[in-house]
């Protein structure tokens, strides 16, 4: 059985492209509050790890499953799966099998969000239109499913007021109010991937999964992004995977750390762990383990 | 023709080079399509005829007005584009603000005006030719701009739920009886029905491939009008519909007739003022729908979703619902208008809904500007008050002789306004996009930024 508070528990994942494996039997387990981050050379298939957590991939072997509340619910996991059900909610918690749900049903009742390693805003509309669009289903309720929104029932503007304060709420803690009525389009581009950050916020996950989010960003504006995102974390007990290139991110901010190297998991534990680890080290240098020592001395590690 | 331009001096050379260029280029084109052509004569014999005056004066006026325009045009427009932006000047917020109280001020006002200039017997054609003509393409065109213009989905065959409309009021009005009030409401919600059927399979299409399915459907559904004889009379169309009442009172020469009921003269214009004003309802209760939608969820997530499909599945959104509720709600007001086309004209058939009227209905959405209200309004005036008036240019076959005909040229009269839009404003009149919601300040966002769906 999980630990008290693993969040979201991989077992036996595996995905399979036609004759390509892109993941082979992965398994680990996210705890809350912790941020975890998914490293490994390029092509390892951390994104294909990603799109099977957040649904745009069924997996083609394995279980995926994510929980909140009390950690009892845990105990339904077994019957859960037999059921052929895709989850379970009970007024102590919730537990679904992420592997079973349409990728808008991973965002929307398991609360899973995410953000892309090719940044998706939508460009036209402006910063504050991004963060209203997020809490699309939240006041699709409130507009009565738009019939009493183009009525005009008071207890939708109640509704858009609120959703309005959050989203402010939200920029003015990453630094990007002053831009709230700019295109998405039209901000600097460390601004977006910010964005995107508060975007996947906005939709109140239970854990946030980031593809790359310090790709193409400055040193100084990446400890500006390890600073948020260890505030989040500590702030809302949100758990966080990461997919991360940058070792300065990845060190510095992670709780524990996943490697894989060809869709096989090579090492996982603490930063320090895998920092050490021989198998990591011949897989970033590419060579065969045998042949890390001699190489090391070569370079002067 | 750049350095030119630079520098302030005239590139006689250059200008001389691309007239040559223009006039081979001219010269090659005319040749085959005007110099030659095939008449049939008295015995039915095909004859080829000459026409070198005509041919040759052609190309000079091609191969003259490139030269003038590299001369002379081009590089005062390269001028232009160095000079600084100036912003924009007052006056032109004070238009913008005051378009539409103006606009709706005159369009309820319209037929008034009309009476008063043309007099009663005239001011006939001018609402029923040219108001009424013109609102049902407005409103189509606010329909379809739900569909392709907020949800970004192109749909070539949007005049099939116009024709479903349409059907469905003349169908049940002869079959029934039942009054154009009740089946007004019913058209809408038959067509929209139609409007999710097709769009249940075409949702995993994007792009081309919902273009070209939409297409189909538009053709199936006007094959099976033409021969589901039984229930719709084919090529002949159904005739004498019911026309719509005024609440009840026909506008007929009868007693119980609405010139009567009011002590009035009879006169047809009662019934076209009243059909003037129920298709400007109509439309404008399409547009405040619309404009409503735009600031609720639904209408952001139809923007959203023409902006990034993939982006709005991570946030939750439930594309399939959301893509669905466009289709129903842009169908639902194309059966609105058929129905009312419907009890306008008394009569359908196929012909009426013809592949050419949806696109029609999609240029002038394009040429208006995706997803603007007022662009599809200045288009549809443009579009089909512009065909309109071709009929009123009388004083034409003066100066080119008896058997011109103006309306002919519609059609190419239509191709180079398409071309010209592509060319100086390519994301169409109203190209900028009105935020929904704002904190501080609405800034209107450049076409650049904003994305045209690829289904």
């Amino acid at each position: 059985m999980a630990a008290d508070d693993t969040v979201l528990r991989v077992e036996h994942l595996t995905m399979r492209f036609g004759g390509l494996v892109a993941i082979n039997d992965l398994s680990f387990e996210v705890e809350r509050g912790t941020i975890t981050a998914l490293i490994g050379p390029n092509g390892a298939g951390k994104t294909t790890v990603f799109n099977c957590i957040t649904g745009f991939y069924k997996p083609t072997e394995g279980r995926i499953a994510l929980h909140r509340g009390d950690a009892t619910v845990w105990h339904a996991l077994d019957a859960l799966t037999d059921s052929g059900k895709r989850g379970i909610v009970r007024p102590d918690g919730a537990l679904f099998l992420l592997e079973r749900m349409p990728d808008h049903l991973v965002a929307q009742q398991a609360r899973v969000a995410r953000t892309f390693q090719n940044i998706r805003l939508f460009p036209g509309m402006t910063v504050l239109e991004n963060l209203l669009v997020a809490q699309h289903n939240a006041l699709m309720v409130a507009s009565g499913y738009t019939l009493l929104g183009v009525l005009g029932f008071p207890s939708y503007a109640a509704a858009e007021r609120a959703a309005l304060d959050k989203a402010r709420g939200w920029l003015d803690r990453f630094g990007l109010l002053a831009r709230a009525d700019d295109p998405a389009g039209d901000l600097p581009y460390g601004a977006q991937r910010r964005l995107e950050v508060v975007r996947a916020m906005c939709t109140e996950p239970v854990l946030l999964c980031l593809d790359e989010p310090a790709a193409g960003l400055n040193p100084r504006e990446s400890a500006e992004l390890n600073d948020l995102l260890l505030g989040i974390r500590d702030d809302h007990s949100l758990s966080i995977l990461l997919i991360e290139h940058d070792m300065s991110v990845v060190m510095g901010i992670s709780d524990s750390v996943v490697v894989l190297d060809y869709g096989v998991k090579i090492a996982d534990g603490t930063p320090e762990t895998v920092r050490n680890d021989q198998k990591v080290i011949a897989a970033y240098l590419g060579v065969a383990d045998e042949d890390v020592a001699k190489v090391e001395a070569a370079v002067g590690l | 023709m750049a350095a030119g331009a630079h520098t302030g001096r005239v590139d006689m050379a250059g200008a001389l080079r691309s007239a040559g260029f223009t006039g081979v280029v001219a010269f090659g084109l005319f040749l085959p399509l005007i110099a030659f052509k095939t008449d049939v004569d008295g015995s039915n014999q095909l004859v080829l005829t000459t026409r070198w005056p005509l041919f040759l004066a052609l190309v000079a006026v091609c191969s003259a007005s490139r030269f003038f325009y590299a001369l002379l045009v081009g590089p005062w427009l390269a001028r232009r584009a160095l000079r600084p932006a100036r912003p924009r000047p007052a006056w032109r917020n004070t238009i913008a603000n005051w378009l539409v109280p103006c606009g709706i001020g005159f369009l309820v006002l319209y037929p008034a005006i009309v009476f008063f200039t043309a007099g009663f017997s005239g001011g006939q054609k001018w609402i029923d030719n040219l108001g009424v003509q013109i609102l049902i393409y407005v409103m189509l065109g606010w329909g379809l701009n739900i569909v392709v213009g907020l949800a970004g989905l192109l749909d070539l065959g949007y005049v099939a739920f116009y024709a479903v409309g349409a059907y469905s009021y003349a169908l049940l009005a002869k079959t029934f009886g039942l009054s154009f009030w009740l089946l007004l409401p019913l058209a809408g919600i038959l067509s929209s029905f139609w409007g999710v059927l097709l769009g249940f399979p075409v949702l995993r299409l994007r792009g081309d491939y919902l273009a070209i399915v939409t297409l189909a459907f538009g053709e199936i559904i006007r094959l099976i009008l033409i021969n589901w004889v039984a229930l719709t009379n084919g090529y002949a169309g159904i005739i004498s519909i019911p026309r719509p009442t005024f609440f009840g009172i026909p506008f007929t020469a009868g007693d119980d007739g609405f010139a009567a009921v009011f002590g009035l003269p009879f006169s047809p214009l009662y019934r076209i003022t009243f059909l003037y004003y129920l298709i400007l309802a109509l439309a404008l209760i399409t547009c405040f729908v619309t404009v409503r939608l735009r600031r609720l969820p639904i209408g952001r997530a139809w923007e959203a979703l023409r902006e990034d499909e993939i982006a709005c599945r991570s946030l939750g959104i439930n594309t399939t619902n959301t893509k669905l509720t466009a289709f129903a709600l842009g169908a639902m007001f194309a059966g609105f208008a058929g129905s009312f086309f419907a009890a306008r004209e008394a009569f359908i058939s196929p012909e009426s809904f013809t592949f050419i009227e949806s696109a029609t209905i999609l240029s002038i959405v394009v040429l208006g500007g995706m997803g603007s209200q007022i662009g599809v309004v200045i288009a549809a005036i443009v579009m089909i008050g512009g065909t309109e008036l071709l009929r009123e240019l009388d004083f034409l076959k003066d100066v080119f002789g008896p058997t011109f005909d103006p309306t002919q040229y519609r059609m190419l009269l239509f191709g180079f306004a398409l071309v010209a839009i592509m060319i100086w404003r390519p994301r169409g009149l109203i190209a900028t996009r009105e935020p929904s919601v704002f904190l501080k300040e609405r800034k209107t966002i450049s076409a650049e930024m904003v994305k045209e769906g690829r289904g």
